[in-house]
């Protein structure tokens, strides 16, 4: 694939596949479904970048927080800040574990929400500045880290760790375990391997699904936004034409979308933690 | 949609960027926000007691104009019986000088009158005399008939 556009320039089946390669350290792409020796430069880059544009933003706004009349900006950080503590205060209902836990919520939300947000960029744009900064003109970059699967289970077993710590802290190692072979059917020996069976399964399904709902709807809204850049390239005036209808329209309707998926993770995330903080 | 190691060090980043916001972010902000809130309390407290404050010298304000007014009155009243219980002096006073004036005034008469009488008596026992004188045609002792002249002006008075 790297060597895949040669002067024809890439078919659009080449052009895809180009772009959701990921720039990883091996320099070309990654042949097994698992391997734990590689990594995806790109999604690092992007994910510590925002995430370090994040951290300034909110320590800048944190910085200026005074009790005093709000700025635009202090506001705006203000409503984010009281959306995060509201929800989380009617979903965690521990106020010492609220400490950690609705900033945990706010990064996150911030967090993704930048991450999502390199959609917007059009997607031959960071691709094209790598190549020419690389000098290699077939380099690969992805540029949204949400669209990677590894950035979204990364947090979504952070989450998970976060839960066990809570079911850990709240019950009681011993409660903790007898909970897990006691709910959610009822305490009997026949039931045990059942119980066990259900909690592990949920604990699975909920960090799978996690991790995979904003992952799934982040590389599938990449897709589009490359299906429609591909109308474009047929450079045609049809092609023209509905490369910015299409990506007019898909664009403003992505801006729900990824407002709508940090927020969506934010929420699991208060919810998953606020279960592990109740009993059975 | 590979995995790899990638993964473990987002779930590295998510904890740092998660302990940075706890420790940095999301306690000045919250702060911030409890401490307009409270002076968001303060200012609608002491807004609302200033209200009730105004509404209530508002109304010792109408109070006070009453007793004021009431005072006034009063003033007014006593003023008005004071200059009364004046002016009828002042007209007994005046009635008191003007009755002895013209008691001075009868007395001086009287006098005046009793004077005319005298002097009229005296005129009219001359008259008398000098009319007796003629009548006689003949010389009158006035020496001896003093006491006749004496009768007579005794008869007119």
């Amino acid at each position: 694939m790297s060597t895949g556009t040669e002067a024809h320039g890439p078919t659009a089946g080449e052009y895809i596949v180009h772009h959701l390669t990921h720039l990883n350290s091996t320099g070309h792409a990654q042949t097994a479904i698992i391997d734990w020796s590689v990594w995806n430069l790109d999604t690092l880059f992007f994910s510590i970048g925002l995430g370090i544009v994040t951290l300034l933003i909110l320590t800048k706004a944190a910085s200026k927080a005074t009790s005093g009349v709000p700025g635009r900006f202090q506001a705006a950080i203000e409503i984010l800040v009281e959306m995060v503590a509201d929800q989380a205060k009617g979903i965690v209902h521990s106020a010492e574990s609220r400490k950690f836990v609705a900033p945990v919520a706010l990064t996150v939300f911030f967090w993704i929400f930048l991450m999502n947000s390199m959609d917007f960029l059009p997607v031959d744009l960071l691709p094209k500045i790598w190549a020419l900064i690389s000098g290699n003109e077939h380099a690969y970059l992805r540029v949204v880290p949400t669209a990677d699967l590894n950035g979204t289970l990364g947090m979504s077993i952070g989450v998970l760790l976060i839960c066990l710590y809570y079911n850990i802290k709240i019950k009681g190692f011993g409660g903790w375990i007898h909970e897990l072979f006691t709910a959610p059917f009822g305490s009997h020996p026949l039931l045990y391997p059942i119980n066990f069976l259900m909690q592990m399964i949920e604990f699975l399904a909920k960090t799978v699904s996690h991790g995979m709902r904003l992952f799934g709807n982040m590389y599938a809204g990449e897709l589009v936004f490359m299906l429609i850049a591909l109308m474009g390239g047929t450079a045609t005036v049809f092609g023209f034409l509905g490369h910015i209808v299409a990506g007019s329209i898909w664009a403003v309707f992505h801006i729900l979308i990824v407002a709508l998926q940090a927020f969506i993770f934010m929420m699991l995330t208060l919810v998953y933690i606020g279960q592990a903080h109740e009993s059975h | 949609m590979n995995l790899n190691a990638t993964l473990v060090a987002q779930l590295v980043v998510f904890f740092i960027l998660a302990w940075v916001t706890m420790k940095f972010v999301w306690p000045p902000i919250v702060k911030a926000l409890d401490e307009r809130a409270k002076k968001i309390a303060d200012g609608l407290a002491a807004a609302d007691k200033a209200k009730s404050d105004l509404a209530h010298a508002e109304k010792k304000v109408v109070e006070e104009l009453r007793k004021a007014r009431e005072s006034a009155t009063d003033v007014r009243a006593s003023a008005e019986k004071q200059a009364a219980v004046f002016l009828d002096e002042a007209r007994a006073e005046a009635a008191r000088i003007i009755a002895q004036a013209r008691e001075a005034a009868e007395a001086e008469a009287g006098v005046a009158a009793q004077r005319a009488k005298e002097a009229l008596r005296d005129q009219v026992a001359h008259l008398a005399v000098a009319g007796a004188e003629k009548i006689l045609r003949k010389e009158i002792n006035a020496q001896a008939h003093a006491d006749l002249l004496a009768n007579l002006k005794q008869e007119l008075q």
